[in-house]
């Protein structure tokens, strides 16, 4: 019997066992709502499949007769909005600011106690500040965003720029690069990639933000809708709303994966 | 007037010595090898004459003038690893350096003057034997390979001293073969001076017309940094050097 870190599962096994727990948790939420079904026809805590089903074919085909909009489709779009906004302001900010830190050093003695600091900030404790300055507008959800992950970015972004060797640095410089040049064909370049991989991580915690501010404060969008109907505890659009918004995260976690390896095909290999 | 020329030079490092009363000056055209035991400082001296680190006291010069004290393309480098630039390909690798100079703000060339780099190019990557791989990127290149291309990026800026830090010290043995007879022809071609560290006795000797060791003349077995090395022994060379070819 060979050791249990040496048994390795085949190619069937292995799909097989990564569905399993799905499949054990579809097949216990679909008794446990039957079984409270039977007991309470009304019952709105685990709704069927069907009644999930019902209930977003409206949402999603129907226009709504307060708004004449199609509502899943309007608020994925003011969502995405939002947060593409967010991480793409965030992006360009960790770019410029990350590359400015990690080469320049008056930059670094400069912003990097700051950057830290700002980092540290919970950022959901000066929302209220953001309701006060900026209004509960579009901005101030865009503001949150930014203010929770560019921080991150940023870190992420200067630490990478202190990885590429220093040998490389001395030896564009033998080459005659001047500091601007050093940035705009040495670092940059060679940090995009590593930009998308620091949106990848930091997507999470941005669309943290962007529901968090839509609960409070917005009149459209994913978080807005889940959290106005937890008041009827509508489970059977709450449900179905959290699955929508896992698929779009993955979604645009792969979208960006690809880009990485057709943009360049020769980012991770030594 | 001498290429490089140092007087009485002494580094230190808090208060450990690293070298002490190196006196040493070099001619264009001469290829000199350092040599001697890990930690004698060889790499230390091959940094200074690279601008990136200043001696304590002493005097370094370089071309009768104050040694610079940042790299610049008058001198070139090639260190045993991450000399390429693995965004680019073989070609762009090497135009980099006229790309720098031409074009201040892009660092990028186009058109007419572009093809003209190109060119120029081409045909050192036809003098390293690279020609054939000048669309690859260095992930593609072997070691030796890689090496190649870090000293066609510095021959395309024609530098007048070439600091080459164990360039060949992480290639297998065959590989390393081929790397001298490209670097002596080259040498032979172009009127620069080269300074080589290497821990391989045997390519010191086969590929420098000089040869200077380093090490420490006093020992203090309490206290081993309480003395620097200097250059023990000044050898000439080129006999060998050419008998070997």
């Amino acid at each position: 019997m060979k050791r249990l870190i040496n048994q390795v599962p085949s190619k069937t096994t292995n799909l097989f066992l990564g569905l399993l727990p799905f499949l054990l948790i579809v097949i216990v939420y679909v008794t446990a709502s039957n079984t409270r079904l039977e007991q309470n026809p009304n019952d709105k805590l685990l709704p069927s499949f069907s009644k999930c089903v019902e209930t977003m074919d409206k949402m999603i085909f129907e226009k709504s007769k307060r708004s004449g909009e199609y509502i899943l489709l309007n608020d994925t779009l003011a969502s995405l909005k939002r947060l593409a906004m967010g991480v793409a302001i965030s992006a360009v900010f960790a770019l410029t600011v990350g590359i400015a830190i990690g080469v320049i050093p008056y930059v670094t003695s400069t912003m990097s106690p700051l950057i830290w600091f700002i980092s540290l900030i919970p950022t959901m404790a000066i929302l209220p500040i953001l309701f006060i300055v900026f209004g509960l507008g579009e901005v101030s959800k865009v503001v949150l965003i930014i203010l929770g992950i560019a921080p991150i970015m940023t870190r992420e972004i200067y630490q990478r720029v202190k990885e590429i060797p220093s040998e490389q640095i001395i030896k564009v410089q033998t080459l005659g690069a001047s500091t601007w040049q050093i940035i705009t064909r040495v670092i940059t370049p060679q940090i995009l990639p590593r930009l998308l991989d620091a949106i990848r991580i930091t997507l999470g915690t941005a669309w943290i933000f962007l529901i968090s501010a839509e609960a409070i404060a917005a009149t459209e969008g994913l978080g807005y809708r889940i959290f106005l109907v937890r008041r009827y505890l509508a489970m059977d659009v709450i449900l179905p709303y959290v699955l929508w918004i896992t698929l779009l995260a993955f979604l645009i976690d792969f979208i960006l994966r690809q880009f990485n390896q057709r943009l360049f095909p020769w980012f991770g290999k030594e | 007037m001498k290429l490089v020329e140092a007087n009485n030079i002494r580094k230190e490092y808090g208060d450990s010595i690293v070298l002490e009363r190196v006196n040493f000056s070099m001619d264009s055209g001469e290829f000199c090898t350092l040599v001697g035991p890990s930690g004698c400082g060889k790499t230390t001296f091959l940094r200074m004459l690279l601008g990136v680190e200043t001696q304590t006291k002493g005097q370094l010069l370089f071309e009768g003038k104050e040694y610079p004290k940042e790299p610049s393309d008058e001198r070139g480098i090639v260190f045993q690893r991450y000399s390429t630039l693995s965004h680019l390909n073989v070609i762009n690798n090497v135009i980099i350096g006229l790309e720098f100079e031409k074009s201040k703000f892009f660092g990028k060339l186009f058109g007419k003057t572009k093809k003209e780099a190109y060119k120029k190019g081409l045909e050192i990557l036809k003098a390293v034997g690279l020609e054939d791989a000048k669309d690859k990127y260095p992930h593609e290149l072997s070691g030796g390979m890689k090496q190649r291309l870090s000293i066609a990026q510095s021959l395309v800026k024609e530098p007048k001293l070439l600091l080459l830090d164990e360039p060949f010290g992480a290639l297998d043995p065959g590989i390393s073969q081929d790397m001298h007879e490209l670097l002596l022809d080259i040498h032979s071609k172009l009127n620069f001076g080269v300074v080589m560290v290497t821990h391989d006795i045997s390519e010191a000797f086969k590929l420098g017309t000089r040869v200077l060791v380093f090490d420490k003349i006093k020992v203090d077995t309490e206290y081993p940094n309480r003395y620097g090395s200097t250059i023990i022994n000044d050898i000439d060379s080129s006999k060998e050097r050419k008998s070997e070819k």
